[in-house]
C-alpha cells in the first residue's frame, strides 16, 4: 500500500527536485497512514539510495539494466508499473520534468489510473483526493479529483522548500523483465548541458529583452547571473535575432519557467512573454520606461539604464555575499 | 506514411481568464479559442511539410471536442491536411481524450502521430504518452526537430538536462515544441478548401473520465510593485533576502 515515488539522478547523485518528490510523497503517505516507497533506475550505490530515507523514504526499489542508462519512456514506465504492483501503491509520484512527463501519462494509461500533471500541492483527502495544479499557464490553478482507485501525481519542480531530516532507507532489487521492444529506440547523441543549472530548472534566473540593444552587451547580465548562480534567460525577439540561443528564449511560444526569483531586464513584459513566467515566485523588473507593462506583474521595480542599474545590482550581489560569509 | 495530427483547441493566449458557476467553470464569454499553438505551429505543420516532400501520404486531424470546436478544426484544415476527425466528447481529462484519440487511430493504421507538448490551457503535457501507451507504440516528446527516411524517424529532442538525437522506427508518437516548424499563415485558398473537405463526427468510445475539475482559484493578486531607487541595489538585495526570502 505505500506511496511510491520515481526518482532520477544524475550519474549516481539524487537530483534535488526528486528529493523533493521524495519529501512529497512522505507527507501524502503520513495523511493515509502508510510507507513510501522509492524506485530508482541504473547505476546509483547503495549508500546513495539510502540518504533518500532523510527525506521520508523507507524503501528503496533499485533497478539496474544497462539498457536502462539511456532514458526510455516506454521501459521506465515499465519498472516503475512493476514496483507499483509489487508494493501494491494506490499512489504513484513522478516529476512534472521531461522524464516525468513521459513517463507518467504511460504509467496512468497502464495501470487505468487519474493522473493530475503538474501537482503544486498536497491532496486533499477530505473532499476524495483533490490536487491543485497551473492551468492557463500560470494564469489560474484549478483543483482536480482523481476519481480511480489508483493515482498518478508529477509534481512541479521547486514546489516546495527541500528539507534534510534523519533516516536510512532500506534497498531492494527490483527485478523488471524489459524486452528488445522496450528498447527500440536508438539514441544516436545525447548532449548533457554540461555543469551549469538547466533554465527550466534553475531557482534563480536572469533574462534579458531587447531593451539590452545588442548581444554585445549582454556581459552585464551574465555578471549578475554568474554572481547569483541564477541561469540566463531571454524574450522571444532577442532569440529570433540570434542574440542568445534558442533554448534561453521563454514565453508561450519558449519555455516556461517557475524559478524562486526571476529578474526581467530590459523586457517590455508582452502578455506572451508573461506567459512563461508569471509562475515566478519573485519578479523583479528593470526597465527606463515607468509604463512598461512588466511593472504590473512584478514584485520590485527599478526604473533607469540597465546598462547602469544591472552593474550596481551585481556589485550589491557581491557585497551581500561577502557579508555572509 | 499516413500522419494523424492531434490538435486542440484552446483559449486564445490573450483572453482574459475568468471562471464562472462559483468558480467551478471556465468563463468563455467574449473568450476567442485558438488551435493550440505548438498543434499548428509545429506539429500540422510539420505535418504538412511531410506530405509536401512525399514522405507522407495522407495527413488526418482529430480533435476531441463537442461542436464547438469545428470552426477551430477548420481553421486547421485552412492550413492544409486531407480530413478531420472530431470525436463528439468533452473532458479535460487527459485519459479520456487520449483514449479517443487512441481507439480512432487503431483502427486507422496511422504510421505517425503528432501532437504539441502541452495545451496552453490545461497544461498537463500529458495525451501524447499517453496515446502512445494505449497504442502500444515508442513515444519521443519535446522534440525540437523531426526527419524522416523511410521507415526510420530521427529527432532531437529535450531531455532533462539536456538534448538527444535518436532513430526510431514507424510507428511512433511525437511531441513537438518549437523548432519543428516554421508558423504558416493560412492563405485565401486554403480557407476556400477546407470548406469542401471532409469533417467526420465520431461517437465517442466508452470509457470514463478518470479526473475531473472540480474548482478554479485565481491566483492572489500581486500586491503592487514596489519601487526601488535606481542607486540604491542593496536595498533591493536586502528585501530579496529578508523580505521575498529568494536568496
Ligand atoms: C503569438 C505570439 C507568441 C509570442 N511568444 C513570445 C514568447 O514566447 N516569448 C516572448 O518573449 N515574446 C513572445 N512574443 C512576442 C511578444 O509579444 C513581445 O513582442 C516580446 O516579448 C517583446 O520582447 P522585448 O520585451 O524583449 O522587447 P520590447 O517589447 O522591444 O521591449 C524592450 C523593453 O526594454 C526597455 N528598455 C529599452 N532600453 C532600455 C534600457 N537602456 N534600460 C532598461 N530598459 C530598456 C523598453 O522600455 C521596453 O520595455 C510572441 C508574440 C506573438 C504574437
Ligand atoms: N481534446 C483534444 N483533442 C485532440 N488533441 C488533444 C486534445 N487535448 C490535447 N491534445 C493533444 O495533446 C497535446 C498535449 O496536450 P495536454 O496533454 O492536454 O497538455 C496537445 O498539444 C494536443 O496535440
Amino acid at each position: 500500500m505505500s506511496i511510491l515515488v520515481l526518482v532520477e539522478h544524475s550519474q549516481g547523485i539524487f537530483k534535488k527536485k526528486s528529493l523533493e518528490a521524495v519529501q512529497y510523497a512522505a507527507g501524502i503517505a503520513k495523511a493515509m497512514g502508510t510507507s513510501v516507497s522509492a524506485v530508482a533506475v541504473g547505476n546509483v550505490s547503495d549508500s546513495e539510495m539510502q540518504t533518500l530515507g532523510a527525506y521520508g523514504a523507507q524503501k528503496v526499489l533499485h533497478t539496474t539494466d544497462g539498457r536502462l542508462d539511456n532514458f526510455n519512456s516506454r521501459a521506465y514506465a515499465k519498472v516503475v508499473v512493476a514496483a507499483a504492483q509489487k508494493e501494491s501503491s494506490k499512489v504513484i509520484i513522478g516529476l512534472h520534468d521531461t522524464t516525468g512527463k513521459a513517463v507518467m501519462p504511460r504509467v496512468a494509461a497502464r495501470l487505468q489510473a487519474g493522473l493530475v500533471a503538474g501537482a503544486v500541492g498536497y491532496p486533499d483527502l477530505s473532499k476524495g483526493f483533490v490536487v491543485k495544479k497551473n492551468v492557463f499557464s500560470g494564469k489560474a490553478f484549478a483543483y482536480v479529483n482523481i476519481s480511480s482507485d489508483i493515482k498518478v501525481l508529477s509534481l512541479m519542480p521547486n514546489t516546495f522548500p527541500v528539507v534534510k531530516g534523519d533516516g536510512t532507507a532500506s534497498v531492494e532489487k527490483l527485478e523488471v523483465a524489459l524486452t528488445d521492444k522496450d528498447f527500440s529506440v536508438q539514441v544516436k547523441e545525447v548532449s548533457k548541458a554540461s555543469g551549469d543549472v538547466p533554465l527550466s530548472e534553475a531557482e534563480l534566473v536572469v533574462s534579458g529583452g531587447r531593451g539590452l540593444k545588442g548581444p554585445e552587451n549582454w556581459y552585464v547580465l551574465e555578471a549578475l547571473a554568474k554572481e547569483l548562480g541564477a541561469a540566463t534567460a531571454c524574450s522571444r525577439p532577442v532569440a529570433d535575432a540570434h542574440w542568445r540561443p534558442h533554448g534561453e528564449h521563454v514565453g508561450q511560444t519558449g519555455g516556461t519557467i517557475r524559478p524562486n526569483l526571476y529578474i526581467a531586464i530590459g523586457i517590455s513584459g508582452a502578455i506572451q512573454h508573461l506567459a512563461g513566467v508569471n509562475g515566478s515566485k519573485t519578479i523583479v523588473v528593470i526597465n527606463k520606461d515607468p509604463e512598461a507593462p512588466f511593472f504590473k506583474a512584478a514584485d520590485y521595480g527599478v526604473l533607469g539604464d540597465a546598462m547602469e542599474i544591472v552593474p550596481r545590482l551585481t556589485e550589491a550581489v557581491k557585497k551581500y555575499k561577502a557579508n555572509q560569509g | 506514411m499516413k500522419i494523424l495530427v492531434c490538435i486542440s483547441q484552446v483559449p486564445d493566449t490573450t483572453a482574459k481568464i475568468a471562471f464562472t458557476d462559483n468558480n467551478t467553470a471556465f468563463n468563455n464569454q467574449g473568450v476567442t479559442f485558438i488551435i493550440n499553438p505548438y498543434d499548428e505551429w509545429y506539429a500540422l505543420v510539420r505535418a504538412l511539410e511531410l506530405k509536401e516532400s512525399g514522405a507522407a501520404t495522407a495527413v488526418h486531424l482529430i480533435t476531441v471536442g463537442k461542436a464547438d470546436t469545428e470552426p477551430v478544426i477548420r481553421k486547421a484544415l485552412a492550413l492544409g491536411g486531407d480530413e478531420a476527425i472530431r470525436i463528439d466528447a468533452d473532458s479535460n481529462d487527459p485519459y479520456l481524450v487520449s483514449l479517443q484519440i487512441a481507439e480512432y487511430a487503431k483502427s486507422q493504421g496511422y504510421d505517425l502521430v503528432l501532437c504539441g507538448k502541452e495545451s496552453i490551457d490545461y497544461n498537463s503535457g500529458s495525451v501524447g504518452a499517453m496515446v502512445a501507451e494505449l497504442l502500444d507504440m515508442n513515444f519521443l516528446g519535446f522534440v525540437y526537430k523531426i526527419d524522416v527516411a523511410g521507415t526510420t524517424v530521427t529527432v532531437t529532442r529535450e531531455i532533462d538536462g539536456g538534448e538527444e538525437t535518436n532513430a526510431c522506427e514507424l510507428p511512433l508518437v511525437i511531441s513537438c515544441q518549437k523548432g519543428v516548424a516554421e508558423a504558416r499563415i493560412p492563405n485565401m485558398r486554403g480557407i476556400m478548401a477546407a470548406r469542401t473537405k471532409p469533417l467526420k463526427v465520431v461517437a465517442p468510445a466508452a470509457g470514463a473520465a478518470l479526473s475531473n475539475i472540480v474548482a478554479y482559484e485565481m491566483p492572489p493578486a500581486k500586491s503592487g510593485v514596489k519601487m526601488i531607487d535606481a542607486e540604491n541595489m542593496d536595498e533591493l538585495v536586502r528585501l530579496l533576502h529578508s523580505e521575498a526570502k529568494v536568496i
